[in-house]
């Protein structure tokens, strides 16, 4: 019984959280939601040297749901989730390049498709892309494609862990930046977070992420499944998102704010590998 | 990572889930805060503690099996999932035995420890009073010094005392200093419910049944051999309890497991999609709580601070569990639609849910706990 990451792999979280710290993955995000994909495929490069892109294969969910906590944190675009959790494993091998997928109806567009050297629909490679259609994360360029292909059920469940980590991750940064910004942010003479509107607004969003994050390592580590964790921490992100805006009032409002990133991010995420209603059923279904 | 259980954990699994299927009552026990029914809790308290599994974790010589912490979950788990009797000794052997460990002298440990292991003396903790809740430090009750008997005069009241309708003895803070503000220069305190000067009146509970009581205290002597820790020190001794009972020892997973289970068996007995949500919830919290858990006791087997370091996870601990239960048995009421009103373990285990909010520190304190020392915002301004 050893529920606490091991050392390599807080090591390999700490490497992680090192490169994207320094990566100014903020102007990243932002100039891949503009059309500029260059800072996010150098990013990409590197992280692939961090071996990120081989997890699936090489690796344990443990790491794959540690990878993908820090790419949501750091709000790091792409089709990371495509690339990196659901094709290797459908594929049977690791993704040369940057790879996307649809796959209807629970992901109906391929993420990045633009950017991307191979299209898929399931795992068959597809030619014909439509155009781009503007997700509430404006990081997430989506393109309807043209074509059948299978849902891999190993592949889906990894793909639906790496979604429950990104959620978690970028969950936890909108908590911190929030906590920061309640001890500056002044009225009425004091700091906004020594109200107690605002302090239990705040834990339970700390409340609400201390209780998701064990079941996305319990469903990397098969004691649940991943859509127990897909709902946990789309509830406690969303929970984060809307508290964190509220709790930053009409600076959190703006595009300008980088909050705006992970508070968009996280609306498009409770969706994505299955709507919340999906997950709900299938633990449903496992139980009865 | 890994959650596995080795051989002699299972071994010890094995163990006390042939003891329980064989001696769990079938029927379940009249309430514990009935007269009949606490002599039937405290008669199953005697059973447990005869093939030593009253107090797993404890040491031998106090009727225990020096169980790990990861054999202490396992036990609760079994124990909550062959639905046993709740604990009528819980108050002692959860809230006050880690402070007799921790803080108490050989002989008190001598003389406390066994019967309390045995169930033979049911103990009963006192600390709120009228005017001191949620602002616990504010207490009045005073401790005056006695030189010649060598000891204290208690006087004041005490009131939600859990179990104290029925207990032998209670455990809780006076004020000793009365020069001194708020946490300091108060004491820790064991007494005798009967004792000269202790007036007990049961106070009845939603439910009806008298959970609670308020006790007066008029010139009631203790010894200095009932005090627990140094004079004065009591909060910090009472604090260490505070972080046992709203942390990993009062709740432990296997009751909202177990729980959970029977939610979905209800669920399946008359399956309502207007439900299934609150079904699926309940079971997934149940399973985070189960795991969380097994993360605390990972941290704290190797090394983590116990006691008062417990204390500010405690309270995300809390408000979880609590509201968990809550939300859990609403899930159930909800299920069995207009017959939920009608006597059931169910409606006994909502109306229990429903103090889970409010004891061991609402969970409106517990958020402060959380907000201040988790993440660190700034204190109210206090007058």
């Amino acid at each position: 019984m050893k529920f606490v990451l091991d050392g390599d792999q807080r090591d390999f979280a700490a490497a992680l959280d090192s490169l994207l710290s320094s990566s100014d993955t903020v102007a990243v995000a932002r100039a891949w939601a503009d059309g500029d994909s260059a800072p996010g495929l150098e990013l990409w490069t590197r992280l692939a040297e961090l071996g990120v892109t081989s997890l699936a294969t090489e690796a344990s969910p443990v790491e794959v749901a540690i990878a993908f906590e820090a790419l949501g944190k750091h709000a790091v675009p792409g089709p990371w989730v495509e690339s990196a959790a659901y094709l290797p494993v459908a594929l049977g091998h690791e993704v040369d390049g940057v790879a996307t997928l649809a796959l209807p109806p629970h992901v109906p567009y391929a993420l990045d498709a633009d950017v991307a050297d191979q299209v898929y629909v399931g795992s068959t490679p597809v030619t014909a892309v439509g155009e781009l259609r503007h997700s509430v994360d404006r990081t997430r360029r989506l393109f309807a494609v043209i074509g059948e292909g299978e849902t891999d059920p190993a592949a889906f469940d990894l793909a639906v862990l790496a979604t429950s980590a990104q959620l978690l991750g970028a969950g936890e940064r909108i908590l911190a930046d929030s906590v920061t910004y309640a001890k500056q942010r002044k009225q009425f003479g004091r700091e906004i977070g020594s109200y107690q509107a605002i302090k239990h607004a705040l834990a339970d969003v700390r409340i609400a992420l201390d209780f998701a994050r064990p079941l996305v390592f319990g469903a990397a580590l098969g004691e649940v499944g991943p859509s127990a964790a897909k709902v946990a921490c789309a509830d406690a992100a969303y929970l984060a998102s809307r508290t964190g805006l509220q709790v930053h009032g009409a600076i959190g409002y703006t595009q300008e704010l980088d909050l705006s990133l992970w508070i968009t991010k996280v609306r498009a995420l409770v969706t994505a590998w299955g709507t919340p209603a999906h997950h709900r059923s299938r633990v449903l279904e496992g139980l009865l | 990572m890994d959650l596995t259980l080795s051989e002699s954990e299972l071994a010890f699994r094995d163990e006390v889930r042939a003891w329980l299927e064989a001696n769990v009552p079938s029927a379940p026990l009249p309430s514990m805060d009935t007269a009949d029914g606490f002599a039937a809790h405290q008669e199953w308290e005697r059973r447990l503690s005869d093939a030593r599994w009253s107090v797993v974790s404890w040491p031998q010589r106090y009727h225990g099996r020096e169980a790990s912490l990861v054999e202490w979950v396992v036990f609760e788990e079994e124990y909550y999932r062959a639905g046993a009797p709740g604990r009528v000794s819980q108050n002692g052997i959860f809230l006050l035995a880690p402070i007799i460990f921790d803080h108490g002298t050989q002989e008190q440990q001598d003389r406390f420890l066994p019967t309390m292991a045995t169930g033979e003396r049911i103990w009963a903790q006192c600390w709120s009073e009228p005017e001191a809740g949620s602002d616990l430090a504010s207490l009045r009750s005073t401790a005056h010094r006695d030189e010649e008997r060598g000891g204290w005069v208690l006087n004041g009241q005490k009131t939600w005392s859990s179990r104290a309708s029925f207990a032998h003895w209670g455990f809780g803070l006076f004020r000793s200093d009365p020069d001194a503000q708020r946490h300091h220069g108060l004491t820790y305190f064991l007494f005798p419910l009967d004792a000269d000067g202790v007036t007990v009146r049961p106070i009845a509970q939603l439910d009806g049944e008298a959970g609670f009581a308020e006790i007066f205290f008029e010139d009631v002597f203790v010894p200095d051999a009932d005090v627990l820790g140094a004079p004065g020190d009591g909060w910090r001794v009472a604090m260490s309890t505070a972080g046992n009972e709203r942390g990993l020892s009062l709740r432990s997973p296997g009751r909202f497991c177990a729980a959970a289970d029977r939610l979905v068996d209800l669920y399946r007995s008359a399956p309502d999609a207007a439900y299934a949500d609150g079904v699926v919830d309940a079971w997934i919290k149940a399973q985070s709580y189960r795991l969380y858990t097994w993360g605390t006791v990972t941290r704290l087997r190797d090394g983590a601070p116990t006691g008062d370091g417990v204390g500010a996870a405690g309270s995300v601990n809390k408000v979880f569990w609590s509201e968990l239960d809550v939300a859990l048995h609403e899930t159930a009421l909800d299920l069995l639609g207009p017959e939920a009103e009608v006597g059931s373990r169910w409606l006994d285990g909502y109306t229990f849910a429903l103090s889970g909010p409010i004891y061991a520190g609402t969970n409106e304190i517990q958020r402060n706990i959380v907000a201040e020392r988790i993440l660190g915002l700034p204190k109210e301004p206090r007058r």
